[in-house]
């Protein structure tokens, strides 16, 4: 059953050292206040999923919090890379981080696996592909009807998940709309999820009957939080701050211009302060 | 050193559409990538230099292209060049927006892709990618973002088109990582590992066109863009080039396709400077 919380109980309550823990939200309502919330709580040795690694996590690496990334994209879409991340995978700064990297198609498969209870995913995948001779995870099975050779991948069963929705209802149904990526996956495939909304209504209304929606019994907590996906966007709420993905670029260059920035913008901030953050995209 | 140029039929009549303005190498690839691609196509399309080819098709000779991004937009028409894969523009331009799972797994392990329009980091000859490390994997010089859908993008699609700048460090004589299969080897190296789909099949870089030889699979340069030598591909190219025969001339850009370019870039430029507080 939901739980409505603020932000820094939600986290504290979910998410422990040592955790499995997947942040989603495939370039849309990536929930950024959620993982700024984890750095300035000082989780350390998170197993961090994620299949389009970006900002969030160059920072939440970049401040220690994890041992191993499994991941299947870890740059700065339509920017470059992640110079945290390559910090951390390149020099060991500020602690040796592991690769456990995939495809999309094979985490994608990972998560929807997961949420369907099975112990892992079979796809047409990962033909001549280097990843498949690094990952030992990756592997194959055989057709039991055609013979054919399919790759196979551990399902992921993160301990918990987080995602950022526009609104849940007063119940904690939790409706999510544009671009759903693998978040209905995520959630449904962990064994706690935790959500961050714009903003929370007496009941949905006019909605779509095929509309995305979580209902209440399959998330742990929710928290109130506008802005929460910023520097990401929720539709209809507020738009994508390219600006600010191209600016990280130069801000994580640099590890003592990174630290001041976390200081500056998480640890010394709070999740209220999301919603000034979007105020000039509408 | 000699270079046909061949006139299509009616070409003095389309001689007044080409561009009296000046143009870039950019630009003269970004367009050239756009005319491979067709109303009919169904283009799952990789971000920068393909994101920009595939939507000046649309705008131009292509308007019923269907392109689709990996977040999960299927027919999308954004007005400026997202950023990202999922920028906000792509779902609300499109026919559909689906979940992530059913895009790779039913859309594109589904076949109902024709095309999968790729950049790189580095290629070599036979189409293979790397968007992963340079150096070894284990203790990378430089770990680079990872391939992302492009695995299964360059095994699924029916076809494969790369397009990016030529230089020594992206076109090399080995890549450090196979991110994507390409023709491997060469020859029927994809049949051999069962990928049934027809893999790279055009390149498009800033300075010429590029198509596999039919036998060997390794590119073969088949058209240099206006003003291009042979050695000014050769200096750019880290492997012994090959000319096809026959070497066309890409005809320049027309009007049309130039200002379309501009436009877009220029609506894109002043998009994503639209920022937060």
């Amino acid at each position: 059953m939901a739980q409505f919380m603020p932000l820094p109980d939600a986290i504290h309550d979910n998410l422990k050292d040592g955790d499995k823990a997947a942040f989603e939200g495939f370039t849309h309502l990536i929930p950024t206040a959620a993982a700024h919330e984890a750095i300035r709580q000082g989780i350390s040795d998170l197993i961090l999923i994620r299949m389009t690694t970006d900002l969030i996590y160059d920072q939440m690496i970049g401040m220690g919090l994890a041992r191993k990334l499994v991941f299947s994209y870890a740059g700065n879409p339509g920017v470059g890379l992640l110079r945290r991340v390559r910090d951390a995978v390149e020099n060991g700064w500020p602690r040796p981080l592991e690769l456990e990297e995939h495809s999309h198609a094979a985490l994608a498969s990972a998560y929807e696996a997961g949420a369907a209870g099975l112990p892992f995913a079979v796809f047409r995948g990962y033909r001549g592909a280097g990843l498949a001779k690094v990952n030992p995870a990756i592997r194959s099975v055989t057709c039991p009807f055609t013979d054919e050779v399919l790759a196979a991948v551990p399902a992921l069963r993160p301990d918990v998940t987080f995602i950022h929705a526009q609104k849940a209802d007063r119940k904690g149904n939790v409706l999510i709309e544009g671009i759903v990526g693998i978040q209905k996956e995520a959630v449904l495939a962990a064994r706690r999820a935790v959500v961050t909304v714009e903003e929370v209504v007496e009941e949905f209304s006019g909605l779509h009957p095929n509309a995305c929606v979580l209902p209440h019994w399959t998330i742990t907590a929710i928290s109130v939080v506008p802005g929460g996906a910023h520097p990401s966007y929720a539709h209809n709420y507020y738009k994508r701050d390219n600006a600010a993905y191209i600016e990280w670029d130069e801000i994580a260059a640099d590890r003592k211009r990174f630290r001041a920035w976390m200081d500056e913008h998480v640890i010394n901030a709070t999740p209220e302060d999301f919603a000034g953050r979007v105020a000039g995209l509408g | 050193m000699r270079h046909r140029k061949i006139l299509p039929a009616g070409w003095l009549g389309w001689g007044d559409m080409m561009s009296k303005q000046p143009f870039n190498s950019s630009e003269m690839m970004t367009i050239a990538a756009s005319r491979a691609l067709t109303s009919e196509d169904v283009c799952f399309v990789g971000i920068g230099a393909p994101s920009a080819a595939c939507n000046v098709a649309r705008l131009t000779h292509a308007p019923d292209i269907t392109l689709i991004y990996e977040s999960g937009t299927i027919g999308t028409a954004p007005d400026v060049l997202p950023l990202s894969i999922g920028d906000g523009e792509l779902c609300d331009t499109a026919l559909t927006t689906v979940s992530v799972p059913e895009m790779f797994r039913y859309w594109l392990q589904g076949g109902h892709i024709t095309i999968g329009f790729l950049g790189a980091a580095q290629v070599d000859r036979f189409g293979n990618i790397n968007t992963t490390v340079i150096g070894d994997y284990h203790k990378p010089k430089v770990r680079l973002p990872g391939g992302g859908g492009a695995p299964e993008i360059a095994s699924c699609c029916g076809k494969i088109y790369i397009t990016m700048a030529q230089s020594k460090r992206g076109m090399v004589d080995k890549i450090d990582f196979f991110t994507s299969f390409g023709h491997g080897e060469g020859g029927d190296h994809r049949q051999r590992l069962g990928i049934e789909t027809k893999g790279p099949s055009l390149l498009i870089t800033d300075l010429a066109i590029w198509h596999p030889d039919p036998e060997t699979k390794e590119f073969v340069v088949t058209a240099l863009h206006p003003g291009v030598t042979r050695d000014m591909v050769q200096d750019t190219c880290g492997w012994k080039v090959r000319f096809s025969d026959v070497v066309e001339e890409t005809p320049p850009p027309t009007e049309l396709e130039l200002t379309t370019l501009r436009e877009l870039k220029e609506r894109t430029a002043a998009a994503h400077e639209e920022r937060g507080r």
